[in-house]
């Protein structure tokens, strides 16, 4: 039985094999063909190869303001990323006790995740309006607006990042052995030190994990961006303007510039996450090894 | 990082001496309810003032008067009369938004036919066929890097490969399979669709993933050693044991799809209606009371098919 693998193995293989294509095949044409020559199209044959498109976006001299929506973007997926480690991580230490409104926040989460973006991103655009009207009415005429990136846009970012952040903790807290905090309890260790020192460094790799869910999915954000970002605009808005208009290849160069943080990113992160992995199995046990 | 060798190392002196006092003291200043608030108070915070407060105010807006400009806060059901407009004097002919909800839930159909086919497949060979740990991680991983880049870029993504010019047409046209290009590809129900299954299938993979992964092995053993076909362990044992994962899966496709409108907007040229759309044409004609009726329907709509879904499973689990 173990001899060979069954004929089914191959199918699907060759299924696997022709989704892993379907994924892939299509962002890498535009990545190829953001190196078009000056002449060249939006389509392919190639006309020539250069990094004319993309040049040309750094010089500003092309489609949208790239260097600031490029900013606005990174500061708001570093912020988001932040705060989503941060609540996440304590929210997810809650869980592992019973707490009053346990289930309300897990609904929350739960909804959040599953409420179609455009309802989230229109009820926060109200109630900012809402929030403006009053000010404007009761304290100062001259307001201008509450909306704005790290306001309306920050909170819209959240109710998109929190509920995979929390979904992560519990997947992790899932198959943590309580043991190991008690032990370090018995040793006499507060409940910081056993955090610190315990429980942080065994679930940091999944951690890194949160962060990297953080910056991408905020980084990428379109829907919820939509109605309640503000004035200004981050570069997935500005990328999804351009595809009514343009019509030479610069929306492909700033496509490829977008994947090119996208990629750093999450190399990085999951380098780390190798790294620290590696870590805790070199180190992180002395079971078997006899004596100390 | 510390290991938990180090850890012992570095802590118990000082732990040893004055933890003692030091932990009592803390227990008596932080009960343990009041730490749980601490920890998951943020969180709550969040979901409060930029989740749950804003549907509120979707639900009162939608009861909203509003003129060419602004929101009148007076009670009116304007909101709802204009978006049912001519729904009952049109009879027997649909009414537009009949027409859009009829269009999207085909739409929704399609893509959770697609990606829950696309998704089980992938899924059963990811947690069946690979068996090194390592393989199906990395598998698994290569699945989910997409996701962490943009959706808009991976629409754009298809205009080279089904465009007029598209390596599809011409690709067809010098095999001699066809004369003219295909328009029908790019900007068409058929590019939407494409569109929604290639960004979408994993949310379907995930969930049955997680579902499959957990299956006993030797439950699968046990079937084949009674004489079972491969087909009837798959329809007898691994689809009933699949089945949360299968619906979690859908509740994520189905919602994603039904409140879709870039997707819809960018794939369909702007040209195909839906019922996101419908919200985003209101708020962008500043019609908030109207949007904000169109995002309760769609909530409702949304809500039932979630409701109707997760009672199948329930009342299977019960069987």
């Amino acid at each position: 039985m173990k001899e060979g693998r069954p004929r089914s193995f191959y199918v699907l293989a060759i299924f696997f094999a022709a989704y892993v294509l379907f994924l892939y095949g299509p962002m890498i044409a535009i990545y190829v063909l953001s190196f078009q020559g000056p002449q060249g199209g939006l389509t392919f044959p190639m006309n020539g190869v250069s990094t004319f498109w993309i040049a040309k976006l750094f010089q500003g001299t092309g489609i949208v303001d790239l260097g600031a929506a490029f900013r606005r973007s990174l500061l708001l997926g570093v912020i988001v990323m932040i705060v989503t480690v941060v609540l996440s991580v304590a929210a997810g230490m809650a869980f592992r006790r019973k707490f009053k409104a346990q289930s309300i926040l897990f609904y929350s989460a739960i909804a959040s995740l599953i409420v179609p973006s455009i309802i989230t991103s229109l009820g926060i655009s109200l109630e900012f309006r809402i929030i403006d009207d009053l000010i404007k009415a009761h304290w100062s005429e001259n307001f201008e607006t509450s909306m704005g990136l790290l306001t309306s846009g920050l909170g819209a970012h959240l109710t998109w990042t929190l509920p995979f952040g929390l979904l992560i903790m519990f997947a992790i807290f899932n198959r943590f052995d309580p043991r190991l905090e008690e032990a370090a309890r018995d040793l006499g260790a507060t409940p910081w030190q056993t955090f610190r020192h315990v429980v942080l460094p065994i679930i940091l790799p999944s951690v890194i994990g949160i962060g990297l869910f953080g910056f991408t999915l905020s980084w990428d954000e379109l829907a919820r961006s939509s109605q309640a970002i503000g004035a200004v605009n981050t570069l997935p808005l500005d990328l999804q303007g351009l595809t009514t208009t343009v019509t030479n290849p610069d929306i492909y160069a700033l496509g490829t510039v977008i994947s090119a943080v996208s990629f750093t990113v999450i190399t990085l992160a999951l380098g780390a996450i190798h790294v620290l992995n590696k870590r805790q199995v070199a180190k992180g046990s002395d079971a078997g090894k006899g004596l100390v | 990082m510390d290991t938990s060798e180090d850890i012992l190392h570095q802590a118990s002196p000082d732990l040893v001496r004055g933890s003692e006092t030091a932990r009592r003291k803390r227990a008596a200043r932080l009960s343990p309810s009041f730490v749980s608030w601490l920890q998951a108070g943020p969180m709550m915070l969040v979901f409060l003032a930029f989740f749950l407060i804003p549907l509120v105010f979707v639900v009162i807006v939608s009861f909203w008067d509003y003129n060419e400009y602004q929101l009148l806060p007076a009670l009116s059901g304007r909101g709802y009369t204009d978006t049912f407009e001519g729904c009952i004097a049109q009879l027997p002919e649909l009414c537009t938004i009949a027409k859009t909800y009829l269009k999207t839930l085909k739409l929704c159909f399609m893509v959770w036919a697609i990606t829950l086919f696309i998704g089980f497949w992938v899924a059963y060979f990811l947690a069946f066929h690979v068996k090194s740990k390592t393989w199906q991680m990395g598998l698994s991983l290569l699945c989910t890097i997409p996701f962490w880049t943009s959706n808009v870029i991976r629409m754009i993504a298809w205009i080279p490969l089904l465009g007029r010019n598209g390596l599809v047409n011409s690709g067809l046209m010098k095999t001699g399979l066809i004369n003219h290009p295909v328009e029908w590809m790019l900007f068409s129900e058929f590019s939407v669709v494409l569109a929604l299954v290639h960004l979408f299938t994993f949310f379907m993979v995930v969930p049955i993933f997680n579902s499959m992964i957990r299956i006993d092995k030797s439950l699968i053993e046990a079937a084949y050693d009674a004489g079972a076909t491969g087909f009837q362990t798959l329809v007898n044992v691994i689809i009933p044991l699949a089945k949360p994962g299968i619906v979690i899966g859908s509740i994520f496709v189905i919602t994603i799809v039904m409140g879709d409108f870039i997707t819809i907007g960018v794939m369909g040229g702007q040209q195909i209606a839906a019922a996101g759309k419908i919200i985003e044409t209101r708020v962008n004609a500043l019609q908030f009371p109207a949007a904000a009726a169109n995002a309760v329907i769609l909530l409702a709509i949304t809500f039932l098919i979630i409701t109707m879904m997760s009672r199948i499973v329930d009342i299977k689990k019960e069987l």
